[in-house]
């Protein structure tokens, strides 16, 4: 098993993740923050990361979020992602944080 | 309650983003039994106890969430009354012939003012569920072969207008209100809980900015040791857990949300409580919405309100 350094940029925190797990499932199992988490199957977004340096592995990840220009400038979703070296990552993916702005959100329509 | 018109959940079609995972996933670690493949690529599947042909079914797509949700109604006529009842209303409905899904009969289709796909349907192969309808025993090998729900349950929905949803549910398809969650306006629901059964909830619905996104599809199981041995079955197969095992203060259900390999929020339940068209409805406030939601924590977590598919 090799593991890698990932540095989220925005914040500066920095984490090792093993080869054969996710970017995010590294982040989470150190309890690591930085990323935002949610179905962890590629489904969803929120994780979505823009891979500034560094190589890695992909699988299929939701059209809803990830286009196939994104997915080739290195726009990717954390959960589908495993490094095969070391990563510099900054966050794209905006996760509604309160019940008040998404039911407002929902209200304002 | 006598039920005569809608009777309950019958399918839920799924979109995922990798097949032969998700048939994997269902199948192996959900329990589910594999009915059958058709020419458009869909999977059917069934829980062990569901005597009629598919209760699930996937499809391959480029993007996750939820393409249909269908409910049984008792016969043919319900099914041409309902379809009538529904145009009268102002709500276009649309056939689709018998046999376009497996062993289904023919299925009226409509939108609902949050975007999502209801299906109604009478008819679907019983093709029992492995014991004899003379002398059976009390359950199958099937029951113990992974998390092996009972039935597929109910789903949550989350979309713009539950209100107008919670019209034609109510007033076209017999569907009678048994929890809600009031914003802080005190008038404005935030979510509803519909039944058309004895069951605390056959569909249910959140307010959210996005149309048409699925929340959850939910399985049933008999016990919380059940559902206790559902999340080791998860841990052991590195299932996405969202959260739990926990309880619902709505419903008052034990649970476990989880996400498909797709992204997908499923959930497995035991309980809840039985209801009847004489009973009011119960209210939750904005200020204790975390425990009506999850009642241990008595707080959401980060992704209840914003990770949908």
């Amino acid at each position: 098993m090799a593991a890698f350094t990932v540095t989220i940029e925005d914040t500066g925190e920095t984490y090792r993740c093993p080869d054969y797990k996710t970017l995010l499932e590294g982040m989470e199992a150190l309890a690591k923050k930085g990323i935002p988490v949610g179905c962890r199957g590629g489904g969803c977004g929120v994780c979505k990361v823009e891979i500034v340096a560094g190589t890695y592995s992909k699988r299929v990840m939701s059209r809803d979020h990830v286009s196939e220009e994104e997915e080739a400038a290195h726009k990717v979703l954390a959960c589908r992602v495993k490094p095969t070296s070391d990563v510099t990552l900054r966050v794209l993916g905006k996760m509604k944080k309160n019940v008040c702005r998404d039911v407002n959100a929902a209200i304002a329509e | 309650m006598a039920m005569t018109g809608v009777l309950r959940p019958g399918h839920a079609v799924v979109r995922v983003l990798d097949l032969e995972e998700s048939v994997d996933f269902y199948g192996r670690v959900m329990g589910l039994k594999e009915t059958g493949r058709d020419k458009n690529g869909r999977v059917y599947f069934k829980c062990w106890d569901e005597r009629d042909h598919n209760s699930f079914v996937i499809r391959k797509a480029d993007r996750a969430g939820l393409d249909a949700f269908g409910f049984k109604v008792r016969d043919k006529a319900t099914l041409e009354k309902l379809d009538s009842d529904l145009k009268a209303y102002g709500v276009a409905t649309e056939r689709m012939p018998a046999g376009e899904m497996l062993e289904t009969g023919e299925r009226v289709r409509f939108q609902v003012p949050t975007g999502h796909i209801i299906e109604l349907y009478a008819d679907k192969k019983d093709v029992g569920n492995g014991m004899p309808y003379v002398n059976p025993e009390a359950w199958t090998p099937d029951a113990e072969k992974g998390i092996a729900p009972i039935r597929m349950d109910h789903c949550l929905i989350y979309g713009g207008d539950i209100d107008g949803n919670r019209k034609i549910f109510e007033e076209v398809l017999g569907f009678s209100l048994v929890e809600r969650v009031k914003l802080e306006d005190g008038v404005t629901d935030l979510a509803t809980w519909l039944t058309c059964s004895t069951k605390a909830h056959d569909i249910a619905m959140v307010r959210h900015a996005e149309d048409g996104k699925l929340h959850h599809v939910s399985f049933l199981l008999d016990s919380w040791e059940r559902v206790l041995r559902a999340a080791d079955l998860m841990s052991m197969n590195r299932v996405s857990i969202d959260i739990g095992p926990t309880r619902h203060g709505v419903t008052r259900g034990t649970t476990i949300y989880f996400f498909d390999p797709s992204g997908n929020r499923m959930e497995t339940f035991c309980g809840g409580y039985q209801w009847y068209p004489d009973m009011q409805p119960v209210t939750w406030t904005w200020d204790e919405v975390g425990a009506g939601v999850f009642y241990h924590d008595r707080k959401l977590n980060e992704r209840f309100l914003s990770v949908v598919t």
